[in-house]
C-alpha cells in the first residue's frame, strides 16, 4: 500500500547526479513504493536542492534490511571519527 | 476496422480552473465512444501508466491521465515530480484536488468530437482509492478500483490521511457501477477490508462486481514489479474491458 508518510531533514553537503556535483539542502526519507528497485516497498532517500528544481535530486531505494545496515554503518563511522574533525 | 489512435501530452483544465498537463490517448474512429479517466499511482505520471492509458485507445475508448503532480513540478521527470511533491508536503494530494482534476479530465473527454458523453474512471493502488473517491463525488458512468487501500481502513494517528472518515462511509453516494479488482494476499486492502466494502455497497443497493485473485498481492497488475501476477492481471484486464464495454 502507499504509506504517504515522509520525514524531512534540512541537510548541508553535496551530491553527485548525472550532471555532476551539486549542493544539497534537504533530504526526504520515506518507506513506500519504489520506482526502480524490485520490492513492494523500500526505504527511499531523496537528496535535494529544491531551489535548483525537481531534477536536482539524487535518489536511492533500499530494502529495509539494507537501510538498517546503512544506518549502522553511518553511526559506526561517525562514532569512530575524532570529534574534533566534525567542523 | 479503423483502429487509428493519437496519443500525446496535452493541457487540460483541472481543479480550481488550473491548467495542468495530461496524457491523452484518443481513438480516432468516428464513434461515438466512451472515455476513461486514468488516475496514476503514487510513484507518478510514468511511462507504464502512459502505456496503460494508450491501451484504452487501442481498444476503442478515449482516455486521459491528468498529471497529479503538475503543480509541484511541471515538466519534470515523473519520479522527480513525485519526490518534489513529497518534499513540499503535497503528498497525499488532498481529496478535493483529486476530485477537481478528475472532473476536469472528464470534461476534456466529454468535449472530444467523437465522445458519447459517458465517462469511466480507473486507478491502481492510491489511484484505486482515488477512483472510488471520484465515483462517490462526481456523476460518472463506471468506475474501477484496482486494489485501492484506505477505502475501508481508517488511517492510524500520525498518518497523513488520519482524521477524515473512511471513504466506505460514503458508499451510498456512489454514482456508477463499481468494478473492484483485488489480490487475495493483499493486506491493504485485505480480504476483510474488501468484504466490508462489499457489505456497504450491498446495503446501499449499489451495482458492483468484485474479483479477488488467489496467489496475488498488492500491485499484481504492474508488469515491471515483482508482485506482477500474469494470470491474475490477464483476467483483471478482461474484467475491465467487459465492465467498460457494458457501461461506456
Amino acid at each position: 500500500m502507499c504509506t504517504y508518510i515522509t520525514e524531512k531533514a534540512s541537510i548541508s553537503g553535496s551530491a553527485k547526479g548525472p550532471s555532476g556535483w551539486f549542493k544539497v539542502t534537504d533530504a526526504s526519507v520515506y518507506f513506500d513504493h519504489p520506482v526502480h528497485a524490485q520490492a513492494a516497498h523500500t526505504l527511499n532517500i531523496d537528496f535535494l536542492d529544491p531551489a535548483a528544481g525537481p531534477s536536482a535530486r539524487v535518489a536511492v531505494e533500499l530494502t529495509a534490511e539494507s537501510a538498517r545496515a546503512l544506518v549502522k554503518a553511518i553511526q559506526s563511522v561517525l562514532d569512530a571519527t575524532p570529534p574534533d574533525l566534525f567542523t | 476496422m479503423y483502429d487509428a489512435m493519437l496519443a500525446e501530452s496535452v493541457t487540460i483544465t483541472g481543479h480550481n480552473g488550473d491548467e495542468i498537463e495530461a496524457y491523452s490517448a484518443r481513438a480516432l474512429k468516428a464513434g461515438p465512444v466512451g472515455g476513461v479517466v486514468v488516475i496514476h499511482h503514487l510513484p507518478g505520471y510514468d511511462r507504464q501508466t502512459e502505456e496503460f492509458t494508450r491501451g484504452f485507445a487501442a481498444g476503442g475508448l478515449n482516455a486521459v491521465m491528468p498529471n497529479l503532480y503538475h503543480r509541484e513540478a511541471p515538466g519534470a521527470d515523473p519520479d522527480d515530480a513525485m519526490a518534489a511533491a513529497r518534499a513540499s508536503g503535497a503528498i497525499p494530494i488532498p481529496d478535493d484536488r483529486i476530485v477537481g482534476e478528475v472532473a476536469g479530465a472528464a470534461a476534456y473527454l466529454r468535449g472530444l468530437s467523437n465522445s458519447n458523453g459517458k465517462i469511466g474512471v480507473i486507478g491502481h493502488c492510491s489511484g484505486g482509492r482515488q477512483s472510488f473517491l471520484a465515483a462517490i463525488s462526481l456523476p460518472l458512468d463506471a468506475a474501477v478500483d484496482c486494489y485501492g487501500g484506505f477505502v475501508v481502513e481508517s488511517p492510524p494517528e500520525g498518518h497523513p490521511l488520519h482524521g477524515s472518515p473512511a471513504l466506505v462511509t460514503r458508499a451510498a453516494d456512489l454514482t456508477c457501477p463499481l468494478l473492484g479488482l483485488f489480490g487475495a494476499e493483499d493486506t491493504h486492502p485485505s480480504p476483510e477490508h474488501v468484504a466490508e466494502l462489499e457489505a456497504a455497497l450491498k446495503a446501499a443497493g449499489k451495482t458492483y462486481e468484485f474479483h479477488s485473485y488467489d496467489g496475488a498481492g498488492h500491485a499484481f497488475m504492474q508488469v515491471d514489479r515483482s508482485n506482477y501476477r500474469p494470470e491474475a492481471a490477464v483476467d483483471a484486464w478482461k474484467q475491465i474491458w467487459a465492465w467498460f464495454g457494458r457501461y461506456l
